[in-house]
């Protein structure tokens, strides 16, 4: 049933080429930002604060300062321009200024000829901090029963819904309180970054691991006080980013260092700093009402939905208008009551992680869905159907659902896919839950079967104008692309010369390193890059065609509106003139650069009502799991899945973000969780925080659903995201099934099972 | 700080005595962690890959005991003859990390170490293994239940190391197993390994993760003798699987942390205990 990997001659629109950097990151030579070196160099280091909430009495740096090798030591006094940054909100501090608002905040910066030098350099730095009391309850920052721990308060957000007629009550209800834990990015590529100042101390050059050169180039340069054209930046290896590498983490600190000391300065991140590097998934607690019909179709939705925004606003804001704004879910529901509340607390800052806000709010509306349907006597699959949303619907927001809406179809071709077969007698004991711990055997396990469906918007909303930029040079029969598109591992640079061959009908293309030195590409992020680059690369290379059509025309006494691009020739469609792409731009070069950008959306009002999201993608995942019912240990079998992608331009690429989503919600589901104590962080490694090794991956079985969505300007919608929102309470609901438990949190421990 | 690179175990044991603060070296999957974590302050390092006595395991057929150098990789313990002849210790050294750490880790580590969820641990002491220890001073053994004194605490002076375990081979099951919250390499939150002795008719069973340190269940065991001819292997009554389970889990002392709770821990170690008695008599 997966889609086919068919290998073409041409790596056009539509097949499955294969990355260009796949060679060299399996056999390990691929450069990461962590490997670039410069003669000269310095080591960048940080130093972060132990507590989680505390008053900086004093910094002392003198003695660190006199380590041998030490070349700088910086504090909050040494930033010479904006003292915070924010991607939203500027209200981070580069270093700590008198308080420490979570475990982890950076205090200092030191720059020294080796890593020990920097790791003695920060042992030597005495802080005097006056512990206080950290708070951690998001609920005290709705009330306003704990004073401000930052002067922007402890309310990072609140919106509010009220859609339809909200005195609507209907026969069956169904509630919940519903927890969702900190999930990690857990990126492979760590946080890494080489800052070289000019000669003249004037500007920095930057190579870094990011997902948005441009906005990080813009919050740096604030940050120096600098003009944005003396920041140049480039992408160097991204290992990963999930949202993690939206917020800057260590390029204000390396650049500060680097013009301090006029040497280059290269800082990356250990696993352990990682954790408290970046952002992580909100922490969320999610009541849900749902008012329906006997026969199981939804008259009211009521919610209440608590995210933890931790110490600083990052996208929190973003995050909770997706979550209050996901939480019907992909269904029909035309009244709804929902407030939504990010708060502030001396928890670990909080912000974009893949599914942004609707991971959360899918797994409470599955979970209801699953209730309701029991509620009414009705199959999972069942009770789905009666409410898939379809093409046209409005959202509880008032927003009509322009995009194509194959909901329906989601879950019916979901369906259909084989069930896998039943465990055998004596099933490989390394496929039984608990795996290579030997703890079950066959008559200790039970089976579940669990569905997840979800809506998930695409691109940036509430009036955002996240636009992209490429540029398309046509010189000699070969193509250059050129973006600032961050290649995160997504594919973008597989897709790029995709789309240059299918509209110029050249074979060879050239990308460009990635740079600040065009306009912006937006994030790489909200499932947006084949949409919005996808777009501009589009735009651009149609440009050129333009132009090469209308210099053949003038050669040939054609007209330009007759030609087309048939394979690698241009031919006349109405003549006999068929000269390949190559021949006809001997000696000439055309170079066009164009700017995709979406639609406008709107800012909701006090109502929650507005056009706020710019378009919608759809996904369906039926999970099969295997439970040992007495240890609480799950081994999830078969994923099924049927996804809405538009139009699948790159059949392997997708089925690639299927299966690692797939991965990354799994982990939410039984074993990814970010523990603290009072904003102190427990688990800051890979022995603790546990992500799915190939024993946990389950097989995955996906039909790709491709009904091109007529506002993509390639027909596709993006793919990054759905894969890994449902399936978490695809696999929680399995897990109900073969246990008969509520399962009203994830990740699901152990003891939620078998206690 | 300084390397040390011994090729002979009086050399290692030499360095031990010269240097006061060294840190001794072999597979680094704990020390290199620490180090990593900046837990330690790295002076002086004594490494022990090429030290030969530590990499080999000899099996001594007349005194039917084995004795493995405190060096050798679990890779080794997985398959092969080792296998054979410890079954429990090959389920157990296949439960350690990736395969790379298992290239690299050794038993030797796991008792320098001392870890309560020191994989290799419970096999040892439920094999009731000596652990074989050298200094400047001389030769030592020590029953690895006097070894090991609390959590990441053992008997070992800091200018000793552990040259080997020893071990007599058992005729009838043995076993291990070993809950984590992942399939594969994961660390343990509950462990147990049993050895059902069919010749003395004896049961052994200790415990990992569930405690300051290893535990053996030798109440459990001694009631299981009075209920159950281990040496007859008959077949066995759930009921007295079950009790067994639920002595095994009351004789554990589980802590709550970030890996699990207390609650759950005592639990698990129950159920582990049930089923590795029941796989030991099926068969």
């Amino acid at each position: 049933m997966s889609p086919s990997i068919v290998r073409t001659r041409r790596d056009t629109l539509g097949t499955s080429a294969l990355r260009p950097d796949g060679g060299a990151k399996v056999q390990g030579s691929f450069a990461f930002s962590s490997d670039v070196w410069a003669d000269n160099m310095l080591w960048g280091a940080t130093l972060r604060s132990p507590h989680p909430y505390a008053r900086i009495i004093s910094i002392d740096t003198s003695e660190a300062i006199k380590i041998a090798g030490v070349e700088t030591v910086l504090t909050a006094e040494d930033v010479p321009g904006q003292l915070t940054y924010g991607l939203i909100e500027s209200d981070q501090p580069v270093f700590a200024a008198g308080v420490v608002r979570y475990m982890g905040e950076p205090v200092a910066a030191v720059a020294a000829d080796h890593p020990e030098t920097c790791r003695r350099a920060l042992a030597a730095i005495r802080v005097e901090y006056e512990v206080l009391e950290p708070h951690v309850n998001p609920e005290d920052s709705i009330s306003g029963s704990v004073p401000p721990i930052h002067p922007n308060g402890n309310l990072l957000r609140h919106q509010r819904i009220v859609c339809g007629d909200t005195t609507v009550t209907g026969p069956v209800v169904v509630e919940c309180e519903y927890e969702i834990g900190m999930q990690d990015q857990a990126f492979l590529g760590l946080e890494a970054a080489l800052a070289i100042p000019d000669a003249d101390g004037g500007g920095v050059e930057m190579i870094v691991a990011t997902q948005w050169l441009h906005e990080d180039r813009k919050q740096i340069a604030l940050c120096l006080g600098l003009p944005e054209e003396k920041i140049r930046l480039t992408l160097g290896g991204v290992g990963g980013a999930f949202g993690a590498r939206e917020d800057i983490s260590l390029q204000v600190h390396a650049s500060l260092l680097a013009l301090r000391t006029g040497r280059p300065i290269k800082m990356q991140y250990s696993r352990e700093e990682s954790f408290f590097g970046h952002v992580h998934r909100h922490p969320a607690k999610i009541w849900v009402r749902h008012h329906a019909r006997n026969d199981g179709m939804i008259l009211k939705i009521e919610a209440r939905m608590v995210f933890d925004g931790g110490a600083y606003a990052s996208t929190s804001a973003a995050v909770l208008i997706n979550a209050v704004t996901h939480i019907q879910g992909p269904y029909r529901c035309a009244n709804a009551v929902v407030d939504g509340f990010a708060a502030r607390t001396n928890n670990p800052p909080c912000g974009a992680m893949r599914g942004f806000g609707v991971v959360q709010a899918c797994f409470a509306h599955e979970s209801q869905m699953d209730k309701l349907a029991q509620a009414c006597g009705l199959s999972p699959v069942e009770i789905r159907l009666r409410n898939a949303m379809r093409t046209g619907d409005r959202l509880i927001t008032g927003q009509p659902v322009e995009s194509v809406a194959p909901v329906e179809r989601c879950i019916r071709e979901t369906d259909a896919i084989a069930l896998p077969p039943q465990m055998t007698s004596s099933p490989h004991e390394l496929l039984l839950p608990g795996g290579s711990g030997r703890t079950a055997d066959r008559q200790h396990i039970t089976r579940g079967i669990g569905w997840g469906v979800s809506i998930k918007n695409l691109m940036y909303s509430e009036t955002f104008d996240d636009y992209a930029t490429a540029r398309c040079r046509l010189e000699n029969g070969i193509v250059t692309l050129k973006f600032a598109t961050s290649e995160v591992g997504q594919g973008f640079i597989t897709l790029a010369p995709q789309i240059a061959r299918s509209v110029l009908g050249i074979d060879t293309v050239i990308v460009d390193p990635m740079d600040t030195t065009i306009g912006s590409a937006g994030s790489t992020s909200a499932s947006r890059q084949t949409w919005m680059s996808g777009g501009a690369v589009d735009g651009a290379c149609r440009l050129v065609r333009e132009r090469l059509f209308e210099h053949v025309a003038r050669q040939q006494n054609l007209d330009p509106l007759q030609l087309e691009i048939d394979d690698t020739d241009i031919i006349d469609t109405r003549g006999t003139l068929r000269i390949s792409v190559s021949q006809a731009s001997a000696g000439m070069t055309f170079e066009e650069t164009f700017e995709h950008h979406h639609r406008p959306t709107e800012d909701l009002d006090e109502n929650g009502q507005g056009n706020c999201h710019v378009a919608f993608a759809f996904v369906a995942h039926r999970a099969v799991v295997d439970v040992d019912t007495e240890l609480g240990l799950v081994k999830v079998v078969q994923i099924a899945t049927a996804q809405d992608v538009g139009r699948a331009l790159n059949p392997l690429s997708v089925l690639g973000q299927i299966e690692g989503g797939i991965a990354q919600g799994l982990g939410l589901a039984v074993m990814e969780e970010i523990l603290m104590v009072n904003g102190i962080v427990k688990n800051p490694s890979f022995t603790d925080y546990l992500l799915p090794t190939a024993l946990d991956a389950p097989d995955v079985v996906a039909v790709l659903i491709e009904e091109p969505d007529p506002q993509a300007p390639l027909g596709a919608k993006g793919v990054g995201e759905p894969p890994c929102i449902s399936v978490t309470p695809a696999i929680a609901a399995a897990i109900r099934d073969a246990t008969g438990r509520a399962i009203t949190r994830v990740p699901v421990r152990p003891s939620d099972i078998c206690l | 700080m300084s390397i040390h690179i011994p090729t002979s175990l009086d050399d290692a044991v030499a360095l031990l005595h010269e240097l006061p603060r060294v840190q001794l070296l072999a597979g680094g999957t704990d020390f290199m962690v620490e180090v990593n974590f900046n837990r330690h302050d790295v002076h002086d390092v004594v490494a022990l890959r090429r030290v030969t006595e530590l990499q080999q395991w000899q099996h001594d057929e007349t005194s039917n005991t084995v004795t493995i150098g405190a060096g050798v990789p679990y890779a080794e313990m997985e398959n092969g003859e080792l296998a054979r002849l410890f079954p429990a210790l090959a389920e157990a050294a296949r439960t350690v990390g990736s395969p790379q750490i298992r290239a690299a880790g050794t038993l030797g580590g796991n008792l320098g170490t001392c870890s309560p969820a020191g994989d290799g641990l419970p096999v040892l002491f439920a094999l009731d293994a000596v652990v074989n220890l050298a200094s400047h001073r001389g030769k030592r053994s020590l029953p690895i239940g006097e070894f090991m004194l609390g959590p990441k605490r053992s008997a070992l002076a800091v200018d000793e190391l552990v040259v080997s375990v020893s071990m007599k081979t058992t005729t009838g099951w043995q076993g291990y197993a070993k809950v984590g919250t992942r399939n594969a390499m994961v660390i343990s939150v509950a462990s147990a390994s049993l050895v059902l002795d069919s010749e003395s008719g004896t049961a052994r069973i200790a415990l990992g993760s569930v405690g300051p340190t290893i535990i053996r269940c030798t109440q459990a065991e001694q009631w299981l003798q009075t209920q159950y001819d281990i040496s007859a292997r008959k077949e066995l009554d759930e009921a007295i699987a079950t009790e067994f389970g639920l002595r095994v889990s009351q004789e554990s002392r589980p802590i709550d942390d970030h890996r699990s709770t207390a609650q759950y821990r005592r639990h698990a170690v129950g159920v582990l205990a049930k089923r590795l008695l029941q796989r030991g008599c099926v068969q």
